[in-house]
């Protein structure tokens, strides 16, 4: 289980997380909306223990995300940064495969290469790909490259940084039901960041709304439509009028 | 008291706050360099640490060694020629003045093993790969890639800064023996085409005053140089600021830096080496 408590992070004067609350139980898919900006991508980073939040706790399992072991730690998580944050000096292949080629559970190379090129086939991409550079890439393809190499060692617990941005709407369906597939199939823990509100519904148990630094509502997705928050209610539907300002 | 003494009184108390406020800057100004000089020790330390202990990446080393000693064979050899060819020119022009031609050989021989050919190898270097180091690590920064090594549990220190320290740190005393060869075959080629110097005894001079002291303290410089430029180059990248702005920062910082230690460090070391 994730637990966060009161979690505040700054950048300088810029106040970004003002007290952050939330639960993800094991084996639950939570997806976080918010508008841009707002802090999504700090929000997860700080779980990883990328970013130290300047105030309050974050645990996992009981684990402080700060103090635990790090490499046991980080070894539950995969990560899709929003960029994709591939490797460019190595091929596509040794990116999917980087966790498999290092360290403890180290796997012989061919073993490893088999490994990612079935991650790629999932994420929709042909064997082909694997000797490609990421630079050879469209952008739509890195980001299904990073996503393979986030599931690529079968983690307990996933974070999707915009996993469908900039992809096709084919191509969003497979990836969501993917998403899917892997929270209820292997019973993984997944935090999705995502402004599709298709992906909202296919990938999501829970929602949990960020806006003002806080979670502004946290919910069951079924709930999201009738959940009467005025602020909600404008994301989700896209208005421009509303209690949320469109310059930020 | 008169308006004229009031007004002078005023012009001095501004003066004297001038110098007060250029004084804070500077008080700031120092804080901000020893501040930097501790973060830069800490990760040297820190470095040296990380090389004790593994993991280590070899295929990363290996890699290194390509990029950074093999490929600066090229920019280290030509600087060395014309360096070596340049020197016996002005040894000789010099020597002239009283009578003292024959020394052409050895000097040219002595001050490219003992001070130029590491000085110039170490300047190549820094130019060529402190600022690759820094743009690329930097970019990694950026582009979240730093944060991607480490959630796939990584750590940065082991596997691009030890790879690039230890490779910098092996291959340019190897560069350097390479370009002190060079050097002193350029000052020959001068010496026997325009100077009038024979074969066999520009030849005979060099060896037979070169000492094996002479050699390896200018390998030892050469270590220190790329321990220096590597260390520069990968502390830069990861202080990088961000986006593009902040990649062109680091780059230059490194390569200013490095240099100007390197010409430090060669102060040092030449002091260490060779004082009475
Ligand atoms: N390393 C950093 N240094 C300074 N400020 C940062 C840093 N990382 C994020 N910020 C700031 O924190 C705020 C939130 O950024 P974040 O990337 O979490 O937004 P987001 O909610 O993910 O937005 P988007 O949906 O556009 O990706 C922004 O104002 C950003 O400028
Ligand atoms: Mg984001």
């Amino acid at each position: 289980m994730i637990e966060l408590q009161n979690v505040h992070k700054a950048f300088g004067r810029n106040q970004v997380l003002k007290g952050i609350d939330i639960e993800v139980a094991r084996g639950e898919s939570l997806v976080v909306i918010g508008g841009s900006g707002t802090g999504k991508s700090v929000l997860i980073k700080c779980i990883l223990g990328l970013v130290a939040p300047d105030a309050g706790r974050i645990t996992v399992d009981g684990h402080d995300a700060l103090t635990a072991e790090r490499t046991a730690f980080l070894a539950r998580f995969g990560m899709l940064f929003q960029g994709g944050a591939l490797f460019d000096s190595l091929p596509v292949w040794q990116n999917v495969a980087f966790r498999l080629l290092q360290g403890r559970g180290k796997r012989p190379r061919d073993a490893a290469r088999d490994t990612a090129i079935g991650k790629l086939r999932r994420v929709g991409l042909k064997p082909e790909v694997a000797d490609l550079m990421p630079a050879e890439l469209s952008g739509g393809m890195q980001k299904r490259v990073g996503l393979a190499r986030a599931i690529a060692d079968d983690p307990e617990i996933i974070f999707f940084d915009e996993p469908t941005a900039g992809l096709d709407p084919i191509m969003s369906g497979v990836i969501n039901a993917l998403i899917r597939e892997i929270v209820d199939e292997m019973g993984a823990t997944a935090i999705t960041i995502t402004h599709d509100m298709r992906s909202v519904r296919e990938i999501a148990h829970k929602v949990a709304m960020l806006h003002g630094g806080v979670i502004r509502w946290h919910g069951p997705v079924d709930r999201i439509e009738t959940s009467g928050d005025p602020y909600l209610d404008q994301f989700i539907h896209g208005r421009a009028d509303g209690p949320i300002e469109s310059v930020r | 008291m008169s308006a004229g003494a009031a007004g002078q009184q005023q012009q001095r108390r501004r003066q004297g706050s001038a110098a007060l406020r250029a004084l804070a800057a500077l008080g700031r100004a120092t804080r901000h360099l020893l501040a930097a000089i501790g973060h830069f020790s800490r990760y040297a330390l820190l470095t040296l640490m990380h090389m004790l202990r593994g993991p280590f990446y070899l295929r990363e080393l290996g890699a290194q060694l390509y990029a950074i000693g093999y490929l600066s064979l090229p920019v280290v050899g030509l600087t060395a020629l014309f360096t070596g060819g340049a020197l016996a020119l002005q040894i000789y022009a010099g020597g002239v003045r009283f009578n003292a031609e024959a020394v052409v050989p050895s000097i040219v021989a002595i001050g490219m093993v003992r001070e130029l050919g590491p000085v110039m190898a170490g300047l190549m270097v820094a130019a060529r790969v402190a600022s690759s180091i820094a743009a690329e690590i930097g970019t990694m920064k950026v582009t979240e890639q730093l944060d991607a090594l480490v959630t796939l549990s990584t750590d940065p220190m082991k596997y691009l800064t030890v790879p690039r320290v230890a490779a910098a740190t092996l291959a340019v005393p190897v560069l350097v023996g390479v370009g002190d060869a060079i050097g002193i075959f350029g000052g020959y080629m001068v010496g026997i085409t325009r100077l009038g110097f024979s074969e066999v005894a520009y030849l005979r001079n060099t060896v037979d005053f070169l000492e094996f002291w002479d050699v390896a303290s200018g390998l030892v410089k050469g270590a220190a140089f790329g321990f220096i430029v590597a260390l520069t180059g990968c502390y830069c990248g990861m202080q990088s600021g961000r986006g593009a702005q902040g990649v062109g920062r680091a780059t230059k910082t490194a390569v200013v830096a490095s240099a100007v230690m390197i010409l430090a460090a060669n102060y040092l070391l030449t002091e260490l080496f060779f004082s009475a």
